[in-house]
């Protein structure tokens, strides 16, 4: 006779607390997995394609709407594309300027995963609202959850023009500059954060979660010497630095039949992508008050303990906090520059950042008159697609053999996906290219 | 006795930039909310149930390019009293159903993706399959819309 707790279906429809939408399907009988399938659900928009025949200064502003939660990152990604294309060097201020707008981004953004989406899991709560008002503790991470959040969003308003989406930023430099008075007057809401971020810190570093792939993991990413995500180097844990950030050349691609969206391997190994790779690859690039203040945190860098990208997102709040704080203490004044002329000419561009989960990349292909010919994108999620399924593969293994239930098979595997930090919307709109 | 609004969350196809005004927009407003709405399912803040519960109001935001999608926006329709579009997708269907638009050679690309995991022919709007009772454009929509509308269903 069979027992219903060891023969079972599990149909996750979507996976709940995560950007966009993911399903998980596992067939177990007589305790054995017999079929384990992770995928993102979402439903392709086809903007690779939507590129092509458009005229290439709309690009940053149509890519910003593959992902709303990390539009910002698409939309400098799109901008630093097309000057390299047109060989266009934005200007120290401009520089300036796109690194705060990108560490408001990644304070709002882990801060939503990290209090939002895998706080609760840590108090066994569903929701970050169900935080007891009468509890002081939960009552201050409530508010903590909020207010950091809050002062990252301003950051990207004060110099983007929005948090998401971002109208200001244009190629070659803004088209509406952020006022002095504005910025200076975030300085103290950013100090103020900073022991809220250090809480959330200690918190993910005491976490007992843990979970190791049992094959290696290269993990890579771009690296930059101030930690900035907007340039550098493509670095991973084999030791191997790339001379040019051609993403699509450095990966390969792993298709996924039943996923809509694509996978990628490094070397024909296992990779990772996100914050716990940049903290394993280059912690010491860290700003200098963050490496102080969380010196014992940074302890367990290099890590492959999947749950840590939860502490590795915490400290790179931190740092974006005081590299903010360094960024606009050093601002005296703003100079009233325009955005650079374009010049288009036959090209092909290619950019890569550091996005908020990991390395992404874009492509161009530009004709003469300065239209799209053709379009590549890489997103993060896909290079981390793999070692998702796999691990949660063997998660769901180790606890068969430890009698769980399906309830907490599921629980455990919601908790696993969301601390890769996983963004369905950017992952699916990505088909394979064909360069002419 | 809960007097509580029931509110629902739901998105579709898009870039959920709504979802993530609408999740900073909590910065400032929720205490209030807290005390005013129960969020019976939102899957950006909770573990939401399968089957779609009854709601005072459900928020919809993104496109409609699948007939599994459609089914769904049509039990939420049976479901909420008042339905609120959210954001240029789920309103006026764009930038999602730029595949609408494609011209032949771009449309062939896609073909085989469309015909494996069954897109509906075109990308649809929310009021091309259900009756909508308030929208909020914008890309992302637009705050103060909807603070307005939130209020006026708060105070009713």
């Amino acid at each position: 006779m069979h027992d219903v707790n060891d023969s079972f279906d599990i149909n996750l429809e979507e996976v709940s607390k995560v950007e966009g939408a993911a399903s998980l399907e596992i067939k177990v009988r007589n305790r054995k997995i017999i079929d384990l399938k992770f995928y993102i659900s979402e439903w392709k928009r086809f903007y690779t394609q939507a590129l092509q025949g458009k005229p290439v200064v709309a690009a940053p502003q149509l890519v910003a709407r593959i992902c709303g939660t990390c539009s910002n990152a698409h939309l400098l990604c799109s901008i630093k594309t097309i000057e390299n294309a047109f060989d266009i060097i934005p200007s120290n201020q401009t520089k300036v300027l796109r690194k705060l707008l990108y560490y408001g981004l990644i304070i709002r953004d882990h801060g939503l995963h990290l209090y939002i989406f895998s706080l609760p899991d840590l108090y066994g709560k569903n929701s970050i609202l169900d935080f007891d008002e009468n509890d002081p503790k939960e009552k201050e991470l409530l508010e903590d959850t909020f207010s950091v959040k809050e002062v990252g969003n301003q950051l990207s308003i004060v110099v983007g023009g929005r948090s998401v989406h971002a109208p200001m930023p244009t190629i070659g430099g803004f088209l509406k500059l952020p006022d002095l008075s504005n910025l200076k007057n975030l300085l103290p809401k950013l100090k103020e954060i900073r022991p809220k971020i250090l809480k959330l810190i200690k918190i993910f570093a005491e976490a007992l979660f843990r979970l190791e792939a049992k094959t290696k993991l290269n993990f890579s990413g771009l690296i930059s010497h101030d930690f900035s995500f907007l340039e550098g180097k493509l670095e991973n844990s084999q030791g191997e630095t790339m001379l040019h950030d051609e993403l699509s050349s450095y990966l390969e691609e792993v298709i996924i039949p039943y996923s809509h969206a694509r996978g990628f391997q490094l070397n024909g190994n296992l990779m990772m992508v996100g914050a716990l790779a940049r903290l394993n690859l280059a912690k010491e690039n860290l700003n200098a008050k963050t490496k102080i203040a969380a010196a014992k945190y940074l302890g367990s860098f290099p890590s492959n303990n999947i749950f840590h990208n939860n502490l590795a997102q915490a400290i790179e709040m931190l740092h974006a906090v005081d590299a903010s704080i360094d960024l606009i203490n050093s601002l005296v004044s703003i100079t009233d520059e325009k955005p650079q002329k374009i010049v288009p000419k036959k090209s092909v561009g290619v950019g890569t950042i550091e996005a908020p989960r990991g390395t992404l990349f874009h492509k161009y292909e530009i004709d003469e008159q300065g239209t799209i010919t053709t379009a590549e994108i890489i997103v993060p999620t896909g290079q981390n697609h793999v070692l998702m399924e796999k691990v949660i593969f063997e998660q769901t293994e180790k606890l068969l053999l430890e009698n769980a239930g399906k309830e907490k098979i599921i629980f455990e595997a919601e908790r696993l996906v969301r601390a890769f930090d996983p963004c369905m919307s950017c992952a699916s709109h990505f088909l394979k290219v064909k360069w002419r | 006795m809960n007097s509580k609004l029931k509110v629902g969350w739901f998105s579709f196809s898009c870039c959920e930039d709504s979802t993530i005004i609408f999740t900073e927009l909590l910065n400032t407003h929720y205490l209030e909310w807290k005390k005013k709405f129960e969020f019976v399912h939102a899957k950006v803040l909770k573990k939401s149930p399968d089957i779609i519960p009854e709601m005072d109001i459900a928020f919809v935001e993104g496109a409609i390019t699948s007939d599994q999608q459609e089914k769904k926006l049509k039990k939420i329709r049976e479901k909420a009293k008042i339905i609120v579009a959210i954001g240029a997708c789920a309103v006026i269907g764009s930038p999602s159903n730029q595949r609408n638009f494609f011209n032949r050679e771009q449309a062939e690309e896609i073909k085989a993706i469309l015909e494996k995991f069954k897109f509906k022919e075109k990308v649809l709007k929310l009021s091309d399959i259900v009756k909508v009772d308030e929208v909020v454009p914008g890309c992302p929509m637009n705050e103060e819309v909807f603070l307005r509308i939130v209020n006026k269903y708060l105070n009713k």
